[in-house]
């Protein structure tokens, strides 16, 4: 993003940043630059403040009025992403004879409706719909258990079915949850509590033990993981 | 989880010499056409999904809200986006500044690219941010916010 900055104010366009990582905006220092240390994936920092994110921009084009630069702000404000799982609430069982994360995606499915109606979009679809997770969900079990992951018929690459996966959880949780959640609060619910998150991980982590080339299996979930 | 391991490997991945700053001088910001361009790799539906090591952009009119986010990196919370767009993309909040006068005008296009790219971003210095800037500069803007995830 400061490469852009640095090629938009070259050909005339005055810019501000937001920066969510210091130390880059400090090596390629864009010519006006805010930086929010608010959970990445959140530049205006709290979904759901109007406020907040006002005061954000505010700071933001304030330093249009700068006579020189290139000049880089915090925001005084520090919000510190949660690992707490978000409380929501899991499905009960209800087909004992499927695999716990076929059954449960299956569950969600009403949640997931909810949430598509109301924003009227849905970020899932990079490599299957919301209909294909319970069967992707289904192949990423087998291979937690044993299966040949080139065999398993996943229906796409590892790393987008994981994206969509994620994704199709996330957006369902969003429709149960109670206001929008703190950053990583959902992450946490996904890969610590849901039981499509912990097949997911035992999936890539039985990708990397057969020799599954590394782009596959290590962007199917965060680094950290 | 804490986003620190993700920030230390950020600033630690190889970045390319830009050369000195450039400055704009800008005009009053009451008087200037603001775009948002994020590199949150953000589309309208029915428009090209963002392949991985995608450098070109996609453009988003004005009126849009029914974006998808397709963005590659697992490394960042999607829910803030999910739950409001505007902690992404502040279409909203950018009206309510035109409306109240503070800025001039909202630009009729916005744009998205990826934020992850290739270490040495040439075709994005060369090729796709140059034309992006065209593109603006075709849309009378002044001011460009730029937001990253």
């Amino acid at each position: 993003m400061c490469v852009l900055a640095h090629v938009f104010e070259a050909a005339g366009l005055a810019t501000v940043s937001l920066i969510s990582v210091r130390p880059v905006a400090e090596r390629l220092p864009p010519p006006r630059a805010l930086y929010g240390e608010f959970p990445l994936g959140r530049p205006l920092g709290k979904p759901g403040d109007a406020a907040f994110q006002h005061d954000v921009l505010r700071r933001a084009f304030a330093l249009l009025e700068r006579p020189s630069g290139p000049v880089l702000e915090d925001h005084p404000e520090v919000i510190e992403s949660d690992g707490t799982p978000l409380a929501c609430a899991l499905p009960p069982r209800h087909d004992a004879s499927l695999p716990a994360a076929v059954d449960e995606a299956r569950a969600f499915r009403a949640a997931y409706d909810r949430a598509f109606a109301a924003r009227g979009v849905t970020s899932v679809g990079r490599a299957i719909d919301a209909d294909t997770v319970p069967e992707a969900l289904d192949a990423l079990h087998r291979i937690a258990e044993g299966a040949d992951w080139q065999e398993v018929g996943l229906g796409g690459d590892p790393v987008s079915i994981a994206h969509d996966i994620r994704t199709y959880y996330e957006e369902a949780a969003i429709a149960l949850a109670d206001g929008p959640p703190a950053g990583g609060q959902t992450e946490a619910w996904f890969y610590e509590q849901t039981a499509a998150g912990r097949t997911l991980l035992a999936a890539r982590a039985a990708m990397q033990g057969a020799g599954a080339p590394f782009p596959l299996w290590f962007y199917m979930a965060r680094a950290t993981r | 989880m804490s986003d620190t391991p993700m920030r230390d490997y950020a600033a630690g991945t190889p970045m390319p010499e830009l050369g000195p700053t450039p400055w704009v001088t800008p005009k009053p910001l009451a008087e200037s056409r603001v775009a948002i361009v994020t590199t949150a790799a953000l589309h309208v539906v029915e428009d090209d999904r963002f392949t991985n090591d995608d450098t070109s952009f996609r453009m988003i009119p004005r009126e849009r809200r029914d974006l998808a986010l397709g963005h590659w990196s697992p490394n960042f919370d999607r829910a803030g986006f999910a739950a409001d767009l505007d902690v992404v993309y502040p279409i909203d909040r950018l009206e309510e500044l035109a409306a109240d006068g503070v800025i001039g005008s909202v630009a009729p296009r916005h744009l998205a690219f990826a934020g992850n790219q290739e270490d040495t971003l040439t075709a994005v210095r060369l090729d796709s941010g140059p034309r992006a800037a065209a593109l603006l500069l075709d849309d009378a803007v002044d001011v460009v916010l730029l937001t990253p995830v």
